[in-house]
């Protein structure tokens, strides 16, 4: 069938089959940021957003996103160097296969709630699923982001 | 120091936050073929026929084998990646006629796209011979069943492995008249406890992808840990010469010891060297969990005896362990259940130590941090804090007065001299950390929930003794800087940029100035690999040795162009001076020439091996938050002091030790593998096998108390790996001081605290 879409502000247009992911479909448009980790839905490494919103792309068909706008990493460079440096400080990226799931679900949350309290982060960010860090490297980084916004995010 | 214990960025940090396709699956060629694997769905069977005439004619596939096309009489190997001669039993063909656990790979197919290779998978019929299995590993020693039957199953090291008694490894040692010390003790604990098959669940699945390169040679690229053993494992597979073979790793997502197995490489690597077509193989989350490298299920009994003072004088420990239905690491993780925690108690006059390694008809298990030293510690750890309760003593208070100290001889450690020690420290740091004096044992806090803490000791190792070798390779390159070549494999611990700093430190220089290239075996020097907890100790070492010769190489080139004795110059880092007239050159100027007319070569290579294995050490102090009325057990405070000598990268380091304090968590309270009647895993995804979020935790502290190691690069010892192993006594002492109920099997569920609690209750009715 045949699709057509945004993808990271350029408009795509594809023949895919009705079954497929829109996790397969962004990695075979070359945006390979987005991974797979799991098969339920459960690790958060497939976050996208759609329209901006986050939804875990291993749970949209490419189909639904017909007509719609999908972003990537790819196509929030610029925000995830600003966030990331945060994350690079306390050296929490590790081996960073959950940094672009996480990265992308952080920055919705910033989006939603520019001032997340501690708790309010631990759960929207409860479905990034992360093996290296134990989680405190990660709050530490969000953080001195947050304190680092509320200055201006002056450098 | 200039770059050593500086909290520096981790040299691929920003090209993994703002994900880059650095991994396998994002640099596997486009066109690949995709290779899937039929497995077993029966523990132990024998396969009768074979049908694979429908499959391969599936549009789209390019190759369907099975064990007729594997010769199987052929040599047998193991997957475990360790040193030559390899300790686990060959047990291995890359497909076999008799499978031995549900998932053990029946036929490899490979075909053009995902869906016809499914629809290959599902045209395959197979007839199996079903046999009974080998379920409990407490009977499989001696078991009429054998897992191994085959004549062509063979050790090559004396391991005490037996195939005929489904054994993989046998060993016994000792100091001192266990027995005698024991009856004269004024109070002997005998308990018994029982670890699962805990995963690794690196984030990143298992994935290899392979093609022929230019000469005709096999190039495979992996998520591994050991690109050197992993080319000997394939070579052997394959049957065909290791010249044949390179291997190279990319970015790793993860690892944990389950890439210290080469789990999946064969696969592809069979098809491609027989279509001679480039293919891959991406594990999905389900195989990950299902037939991968797990730890060693193990049951330890323990007998710890002490004096009503407190003195522990004996600790007697037998070790039973679940290879599963191979031996994959088997012989060597079992010994660290004793080695690893036994030498903690510095002052007991005896030790004995059993073990055994059996066969079953399960997942085969693996290397997983920690190694057994998690397993072992959680059964001497939690017996040390029920003797404390038992003798009405502070648990934290009866380990002052028994632990290691620096300078004594560790009888149940290989011999060695504990040479750095700040174990002391780190306990009496941790009390503060926590609040222990105030919270010790527990606190109800008057809401139906009760507050309890616990303290568990750890050590590991650093290195192989007399086993491991690190190599590095250092060179100057135009404006002079520095690549640096190495065989370790940063799997995300951020060993690249350690290894850097351990450069820039000896060579004066910015860490900037030091490009870091690994693993390949074609380019790389040879290196055990990065596992066992060695990399910044032994490979470490290799570097600041490497680094200490280029400089003298530098200096002799500096002094040419100056035109004086290379005894009169220095190097500052940026320039060679002439130490009587003062007159340099600068190290850009030094690169230029190397490279015009030059005999000097700016290169120096160095190997190392340690013949010991400081411990690192380390104390955590855990507080737990039990509700009464669910059985809900939830981490608010975990506090850990960690002696890992001179921290390279104190960033670096904090996170190891906080994401290993996380997994130790996981295994306490969460993970679990459990099997049903058929053999087959139950928690085979992410839905039913939880490792903890971050609402799943409070808050986990760090601080260091560094000794200094003078065997490693500036005082350093090994941190990835202790940091997964106090969570295991800390936190079941903590729900013990809690509840006032003591588990020995793990992990300590909700359902198991409401169960243990209403057994308190018909006991206290009964009394």
């Amino acid at each position: 069938m045949q699709i057509s879409l945004t993808l990271n502000g350029k408009k795509v247009q594809a023949d895919i089959a009705p079954d497929m992911l829109l996790l397969d479909f962004v990695r075979a448009q070359g945006c390979m940021s987005t991974k797979r980790g799991c098969e339920t839905s459960n690790c958060g490494l497939c976050t996208v957003f759609l329209d901006d919103r986050p939804v875990l792309s291993c749970s949209v068909l490419a189909a639904r996103a017909d007509g719609h706008s999908v972003t990537t990493l790819e196509g929030l460079q610029e925000e995830a160097r600003e966030f990331g440096a945060f994350i690079a400080d306390q050296g929490a990226e590790q081996c960073g296969f959950c940094n672009p799931g996480f990265v992308m679900n952080a920055l919705a949350l910033f989006r939603e709630n520019p001032e997340p309290s501690e708790e309010e982060i631990r759960e929207y960010l409860s479905g990034n699923l992360c093996r290296c860090s134990g989680y405190e490297g990660q709050l530490r980084g969000i953080l001195n982001f947050l304190e680092w916004k509320k200055k201006g995010g002056a450098s | 120091m200039r770059a050593v214990n500086q909290p520096v960025r981790k040299k691929d940090a920003m090209q993994l936050l703002t994900g880059q396709p650095v991994y396998v699956n994002d640099l596997a060629p486009e066109g690949c073929l995709i290779v899937k694997l039929l497995r077993s769905p029966h523990a132990n069977a024998l396969i009768e026929e074979i049908q694979t005439d429908a499959a391969k004619k599936v549009p789209g596939i390019e190759a369907v084998f099975t064990w007729e096309d594997v010769p199987q009489d052929g040599p047998r190997f193991t997957l475990a990646g360790q040193t030559y001669p390899e300790p686990s039993p060959q047990d291995r063909l890359v497909l076999d006629r008799h499978v031995r656990f549900v998932g053990d790979p029946v036929a490899i197919v490979a075909g053009k796209d995902e869906k016809c290779v499914d629809r290959a998978l599902r045209m395959i019929r197979v007839n199996y011979q079903v046999l009974e299995a080998v379920s409990d590993f407490r009977t499989a020693k001696d078991n009429p069943v054998l897992v191994h039957p085959e004549d062509n199953w063979e050790a090559l090291c004396p391991v005490g492995a037996d195939n005929k008694r489904n054994l993989c490894a046998h060993d016994e040692c000792g100091e001192g008249d266990i027995e005698a010390v024991l009856a004269d003790c004024d109070i002997v604990l005998d308990r018994t406890f029982h670890t699962k098959a805990t995963q690794q669940t690196m984030m990143e699945p298992f994935g290899t992808f392979c093609s022929i390169d230019t000469y005709g040679r096999l190039h495979i690229v992996s998520s591994t840990q050991i690109v050197f053993h992993c080319r000997r494992i394939v070579a052997k597979a394959l049957g065909i010469p290791k010249s044949q073979v390179r291997v190279e790793k990319p970015r790793v997502g993860g690892g944990f010891g389950a890439k210290q197995t080469a789990v999946m490489e064969i696969y592809p690597a069979f098809v491609t060297w027989k279509t001679k077509k480039p293919s891959k193989l991406i594990f999905s989350r389900k195989e990950c969990m299902t037939a991968s490298s797990p730890r060693h299920e193990m049951q330890m009994n323990v007998r710890l005896g002490a004096m009503k003072d407190g003195r522990i004088r004996a600790i007697d420990l037998y070790t039973l362990s679940n290879t599963g239905a191979y031996g994959e690491h088997g012989p060597t993780t079992v010994g660290l259940t004793g080695h690893k925690s036994i030498p903690l108690y510095g002052k007991a006059e005896a030790f004995r130590f059993v073990s055994d390694v059996v066969y079953t008809n399960r997942m085969s298990a693996g290397a997983y941090r920690g190694y057994g030293a998690t397993q072992g510690l959680f059964a001497v750890e939690t017996t040390v804090n029920e003797l404390a309760e038992k003798l009405g003593m502070d648990a934290a208070v009866l380990r002052q007065q028994n632990i290691i100290k620096e300078g004594d001889v560790m009888p149940a450690y290989y011999g060695e001299t504990n040479t750095s020690c700040a174990l002391d420290r780190c306990i009496a740091r941790v009390k503060e950390m926590i609040g222990w004096d105030e919270k010790y044992p527990a606190r109800d806090m008057g809401n139906g929930k009760v507050r309890g803490v616990g303290i568990g000791l750890a050590m590991q190792g650093s290195g192989i003794s007399g086993v491991d070798v690190g190599s590095a390779a250092l060179k100057v390159n135009d404006e002079g800087f520095y690549t640096l070549r190495i065989g370790a494999a940063d799997m995300g611990t951020g060993c690249d940029t350690i290894l850097a700093q351990i450069a820039a430190e000896v060579l004066d220089c910015s860490v900037d100035d030091v490009t870091v290239f690994g693993a390949d075996t074609d380019a790389s020097p040879y290196d055990s690999g990065s596992y066992a907890s060695s990399t910044t100790f032994v490979t470490g070492k290799a570097v600041e040795q490497a680094a200490i010769e280029l400089r003298e190489k530098i200096c002799a080139l500096g002094a040419q162009l100056l035109g004086c004795e290379p005894g009169q110059v220095v190097f500052d880092g940026e320039n060679v001076i002439c130490e009587t007239d003062g007159r340099q050159v600068s190290r850009a100027e030094i690169a230029t020439a190397s490279q015009c007319g030059n005999t000097i070569a700016l290169e120096a290579a160095r190997t190392h091996s340690s013949p010991t294995s400081p411990p690192p050490f380390m104390a955590g102090a855990a507080e737990v938050e039990v509700d009464l009325e669910t059985g809900e057990a939830r981490v608010i405070q975990y506090a850990a002091a960690v002696d890992c000598g001179t921290p390279v990268n104190p960033n670096l380091a904090r996170v190891q030790a906080e994401g290993g304090i996380l997994q130790g968590i996981g295994m306490v309270l969460s993970e679990n593998i459990t099997y049903n009647t058929e053999g087959k895993v139950l928690e085979n995804s992410l839905m039913q096998y939880k490792i903890p979020t971050r609402q799943d935790i409070g808050h986990i502290q760090v601080e260091f108390e560094s000794s200094y190691e003078n065997l490693g690069p500036f005082g350093a010892k090994s941190i990835g790996e202790v940091v997964i192993n106090t969570p295991l006594p800390a936190v079941t002492a903590a729900i013990h001081n809690a509840t006032g109920l003591w588990f020995n099997e793990l992990p300590i569920t909700p359902e198991q605290i409401v169960l243990g609690r209403m057994r308190q209750d018909e006991s206290l009715m009964k009394e």
